[in-house]
C-alpha cells in the first residue's frame, strides 16, 4: 500500500551560502494494507520528514515513494491533491485551518470535498466529534480558541472521517489524557482492521507496542558517515 | 486549429493524465514595456475547481500576468486558452472582442483588491449584483431583485442593504459584494487581485472562509494573485512564484511553502513574520 | 448688416453637417460626430439644433420652433427671428403649415407627415452617460450593443420610486440596434417617434448628431414585470378641454390655486379656434 524505495532527501540552503544538506539516503520502507508501522529513532534522524515525503509536503529528490500504487515522487500537484482527497489521510500535530470555520464543518470538510452530502458529512463528524468527547457546545465554534489537547482531538477527528486506505499519524496519541488516549487506539485499531495502512511516529511507547506491527528506525536512513 | 495542434504538442507531458480537459491554458506568456519584461515565459494548466496562487513581490509581474490572462492588457507572445462552452479550447487573446468581453460578463469574473475599482459606487447594492443578470439579457425586475437577494445572503450582507449604495458599506463589505456581483453569473473562472489587501485581519479571515466556501460549492477556478503567503496556504491548490517577471518556482502550495526550492522562495518564506 | 450668407452658416459647414445628417440617418440612433461651429447664442441655447436646421432649410420652407411646446417663449421667438433674419424663410406658428420644425423637448400634438421634419435640440446625447462616465467605454458599449447598463438606470429607479420614474429623456432603442436618448422630451411623447415624418437631433456643446428615418421602430426599455407607460397628468386642459394633451401645471395665485394647460400652444389655440367657431355657428343658427 504505502512503498518507500532508494529514497534521498536533501535541503539546499541558498540563504545560508548554499549549503546541502541531505538528511536521507537509501530508505526503504513498506507498509501492507492493515498493517501499523511506527517509525522510530532520536529527534532529528528524520521521522517527520520521511512523513512529510509522503504526503508529498517535502519533495523527494530520488527514489520512490508510491501510495496506492500512485507515484508522488515528481508527481503533478493535481495527482497529490487527489490523492490525498481520496486515499492518503494526515493526522499533523498542528491544526491549520481557516479561522471562523466552525468545528464541526472543520471535521466534515473532508468529506465535503468529496462531494458527500452535506447532511450525512455533518453527522459523521459529529459521531467522531462524541466520540473523542468534543463538548457539543463546542462545535459550532472555531477550534483556533480551543486547548492543545482539543485541537489534537479535533485533528485526529478530521483525519479519520473518512476511511483512508492510507494514514500518516504524526504522534496522535500526544498531549490527550488516558480516555482519549483509549478511544485514539480504538479509532486505530478499527483503521487497521478495515485494511488502512498506516505509517506513524509513537513517543508514547505503550501506545506504540499495542498498535504497531514494525518499528524501523530511521536511524539507519541517516547517510552514511553521519551516523 | 493549427495553433491549437502546436500548444497541445506543447503540453505533451501534461498528456498522460488527459481524463479531465482543462479549463484554462496558458502557453509561453510574455509581456514586455519596452526593454523591460512584465513578464515572460509562463506556462500552466487549470483544470476545473483548481486555485492557483501566484505570489512575488510588488513588481515580480504577477499583476501584469494576471492582466494578460483576464484579457486586461494584451501579451506580447503566446497563448491563453479557455474551455468556452461551445467551441471547446480557444485562445482569447485573438478572439474577437465582443466574445471576449461576453467572456468576461459570464464565464470569467474579476475581483479587484480595490472595490470601488470593481463596483459602481453610485449604484444601489442590489443593482450591481443585477448589472451582469440584465447584461446578459434578465428583464424581469422581480426575478433580478430575488437573485440579488439571494446573492447579498450567501455574502453576508443584510438583504435589508439591498437599497443601499457601496459607498454607505465597509471596506469588507465591499469587497464582498464586489465578490457578489461578480459571481452571480455562475462563472467558471475568478480571477483575483490582492482580494485581502487593505482589510483589517478579521475582516480578512471571514472573506477568506466566504470565498474558500463558493469556490467549493460553485467548483469555480480561480487564479488568485496576492503577496499574502497565508492567504495562499488557506486558498489555493496549487502555487507559482514569481521573481522580475519569471516563474521560479511552481508546484502544490504547502509544498512550496514548507520546502521550498528556490533561493527567492526560501527568501520570502523565512521573511514572514511568525505570530 | 444683412448679408449673410442663407441660414448664418457658410456652405462649406452647411456641407459637413449635412454630411453627418445624412450618416445619422444611414444608421438611425447612431450619434455622428461633427464638427459644432460657434452659433450667435451660448450653448445650451439650441445651437445643435439651429446648426441641424441651418443645414436643412431652403428658401421655400416653412419654419417653426417651438420651446417645451409653446411658440411664444424666449428661446422659440429668439431663434425663430434669427432665421427670419438670416435666411428670410417664411415662419409660422401653425404645426400642419410648417415643414420644418425646431423643438425644445416636446413633439407636437398634431401628427406629422411625411414632408415635415423635427429638428430636436439635445443637451447630452449619450444615453449611457450618467452610469459610465468614459467617452471611451460607451462608444465600445455601443458597437457591441453591451446595453446592460441601461436597465440598471432602469432598475434604480423602480428600486428607489417603486416604479420607473424617468419621466422624459426616457431610453430608447432604434430598430433592435441602438440606444438613444430622445433628448429631454416627456415620456408622453415616446410611443409618437414611430413616424412618418424625420427626425434629427443636434447637439451643439456635445458635437454630435443623430437621426431618425420616417417609421422607425423606436421601443422604449422596460421590465417585463413594469412595462413602459406613457404618462401625463390626470386631468384635461383647462383652456380647451382635450384630454389627450401633454399638460403643463400652472399655477395661478397665491392660494396654492393650479390648473392644467396643453404645452402644446399651437394645438391648444387651434382647438380653442374651432370651438369658438362651433360656438359661433351654433349662435347665428340660432339667431338665423
Amino acid at each position: 500500500m504505502i512503498s518507500i524505495q532508494n529514497v534521498e532527501k536533501n535541503f539546499t540552503l541558498h540563504n545560508q551560502g548554499t549549503a546541502v544538506i541531505t538528511v536521507m539516503s537509501d530508505a526503504n520502507v513498506e507498509v501492507t494494507p492493515g498493517e501499523c508501522v511506527a517509525l522510530s529513532g532520536a529527534s532529528g534522524a528524520g521521522k517527520s520528514t520521511l512523513m512529510r515525503m509522503i504526503y508529498g509536503n517535502y519533495l523527494t529528490q530520488s527514489g520512490s515513494i508510491r501510495v496506492d500504487g500512485v507515484e508522488v515522487v515528481g508527481a503533478n500537484p493535481r495527482d497529490v491533491l487527489d490523492l490525498r482527497r481520496t486515499t492518503l489521510g494526515y493526522v499533523s500535530q498542528f491544526l491549520r485551518v481557516v479561522p471562523r470555520v466552525p468545528t464541526l464543518d472543520v471535521v466534515a470538510e473532508p468529506l465535503l470535498a468529496l462531494g458527500e452530502d452535506e447532511g450525512a458529512a455533518r453527522n459523521k463528524a459529529a459521531t467522531l466529534l462524541a466520540r473523542l468527547n468534543i463538548p457539543e457546545r463546542l462545535w459550532s465554534l472555531s477550534p483556533t480558541t480551543f486547548s492543545g489537547g482539543e485541537q489534537q482531538r479535533v485533528n485526529i477527528a478530521r483525519g479519520f472521517v473518512h476511511p483512508y486506505r492510507a494514514l500518516l499519524l504524526d504522534e496522535p496519541t500526544a498531549s490527550l489524557d488516558a480516555q482519549n488516549r483509549e478511544t485514539v487506539m480504538c479509532l486505530i485499531e478499527e483503521a487497521k482492521a478495515r485494511g488502512a495502512a498506516i505509517v506513524g511516529i509513537f513517543h508514547d511507547e505503550s501506545a506504540r507496542d499495542r498498535v504497531c506491527d514494525r518499528v524501523p528506525d530511521v536511524t539507519s536512513f541517516l547517510p552514511k558517515g553521519d551516523a | 486549429m493549427t495553433l491549437q495542434k502546436s500548444s497541445e504538442e506543447f503540453f505533451t507531458e501534461f498528456s498522460e493524465n488527459s481524463a479531465p480537459r482543462p479549463l484554462f491554458r496558458v502557453a509561453n506568456i510574455e509581456k514586455r514595456y519596452g526593454q523591460r519584461i512584465g513578464c515572460t515565459g509562463v506556462n500552466f494548466d487549470l483544470y476545473p475547481g483548481e486555485v492557483m496562487g501566484i505570489v512575488g513581490e510588488s513588481g515580480s509581474g504577477k499583476s501584469t500576468l494576471l492582466n494578460c490572462l483576464a484579457g486586461h492588457l494584451e501579451p506580447d507572445q503566446g497563448e491563453v486558452l479557455f474551455d468556452t462552452r461551445d467551441a471547446g479550447l480557444v485562445d482569447t487573446v485573438t478572439m474577437a472582442e465582443p466574445e471576449r468581453r461576453m467572456l468576461s460578463r459570464t464565464d470569467w469574473a474579476f475581483v479587484h483588491q480595490h472595490a470601488r475599482d470593481g463596483l459602481r459606487m453610485s449604484v444601489s447594492a442590489g443593482g450591481n449584483v443585477g448589472e451582469r443578470l440584465m447584461a446578459v439579457g434578465a428583464r424581469h425586475y422581480g426575478q433580478i431583485r430575488d437573485e440579488a437577494i439571494d446573492w447579498l445572503g450567501r455574502v453576508e450582507i443584510n438583504e435589508t442593504r439591498i437599497d443601499d449604495r457601496p459607498s454607505a458599506f465597509s471596506g469588507g463589505m465591499q469587497q464582498r459584494l464586489q465578490i457578489a456581483r461578480n459571481l452571480v453569473t455562475g462563472p467558471r473562472l475568478v480571477f483575483m487581485d490582492e482580494p485581502t489587501g487593505g482589510l483589517d485581519v478579521s475582516v480578512q479571515a471571514r472573506l477568506l472562509d466566504l470565498l474558500r466556501g463558493l469556490v467549493r460549492q460553485m467548483g469555480l477556478s480561480a487564479i488568485i494573485v496576492t503577496h499574502d503567503l497565508a492567504v495562499v496556504r488557506l486558498l489555493a491548490d496549487r502555487l507559482m512564484v514569481m521573481k522580475d517577471g519569471h516563474v521560479v518556482e511552481t508546484g502544490l502550495t504547502d509544498q512550496v511553502l514548507d520546502d521550498p526550492q528556490h533561493a527567492y522562495t526560501q527568501l520570502l518564506v523565512s521573511s514572514v513574520l511568525q505570530v | 448688416m444683412n448679408d449673410y450668407n442663407f441660414a448664418y452658416l457658410d456652405e462649406q459647414t452647411k456641407r459637413m453637417i449635412r454630411r453627418a445628417i445624412l450618416k445619422g440617418l444611414a444608421i438611425p440612433g447612431y450619434q455622428v460626430p461633427f464638427a459644432s461651429r460657434e452659433m450667435p447664442m451660448p450653448f445650451g441655447w439650441g445651437t445643435g439644433g439651429v446648426q441641424v436646421s441651418a443645414a436643412t432649410l431652403t428658401p421655400e420652407d416653412v419654419f417653426k420652433v417651438i420651446d417645451q411646446g409653446a411658440d411664444d417663449t424666449t428661446n422659440a421667438v429668439s431663434i425663430r427671428k434669427f432665421f427670419q433674419a438670416t435666411a428670410g424663410v417664411d415662419t409660422t406658428e401653425e404645426t400642419d403649415k410648417a415643414t420644418v420644425i425646431q423643438t425644445r423637448h416636446r413633439i407636437p400634438e398634431a401628427a406629422l407627415n411625411e414632408d415635415q421634419i423635427l429638428v430636436y435640440q439635445v443637451p447630452i446625447p449619450e444615453p449611457l452617460r450618467f452610469l459610465e462616465p468614459r467617452e471611451t467605454e460607451t462608444r465600445k458599449m455601443h458597437s457591441l450593443e453591451e446595453y446592460g447598463l441601461m436597465h440598471v438606470k432602469l432598475y434604480e429607479d423602480i428600486a428607489r420610486h417603486g416604479a420607473i420614474a424617468t419621466a422624459y429623456a426616457y431610453p430608447v432603442k432604434v430598430e433592435g440596434r441602438y440606444v438613444m436618448d430622445p433628448s429631454p422630451i416627456p415620456k408622453f411623447d415616446n410611443p409618437k417617434m414611430t413616424m412618418p415624418a424625420i427626425q434629427l437631433f443636434g447637439a451643439g456643446r456635445e458635437q454630435r448628431i443623430y437621426a431618425l428615418p420616417p417609421y422607425t421602430e423606436v421601443v422604449s426599455l422596460d421590465f417585463e414585470d413594469y412595462p413602459f407607460e406613457a404618462s401625463k397628468a390626470d386631468h384635461s386642459c383647462e383652456l380647451c378641454g382635450a384630454d389627450d394633451s401633454y399638460l403643463d401645471e400652472v399655477i395661478v395665485d397665491d392660494q396654492g390655486g393650479r390648473i392644467f394647460v396643453c404645452s402644446d400652444t399651437a394645438y391648444c389655440a387651434s382647438r380653442q379656434t374651432a370651438l369658438q367657431d362651433a360656438a359661433a355657428a351654433q349662435h347665428e343658427e340660432i339667431s338665423a
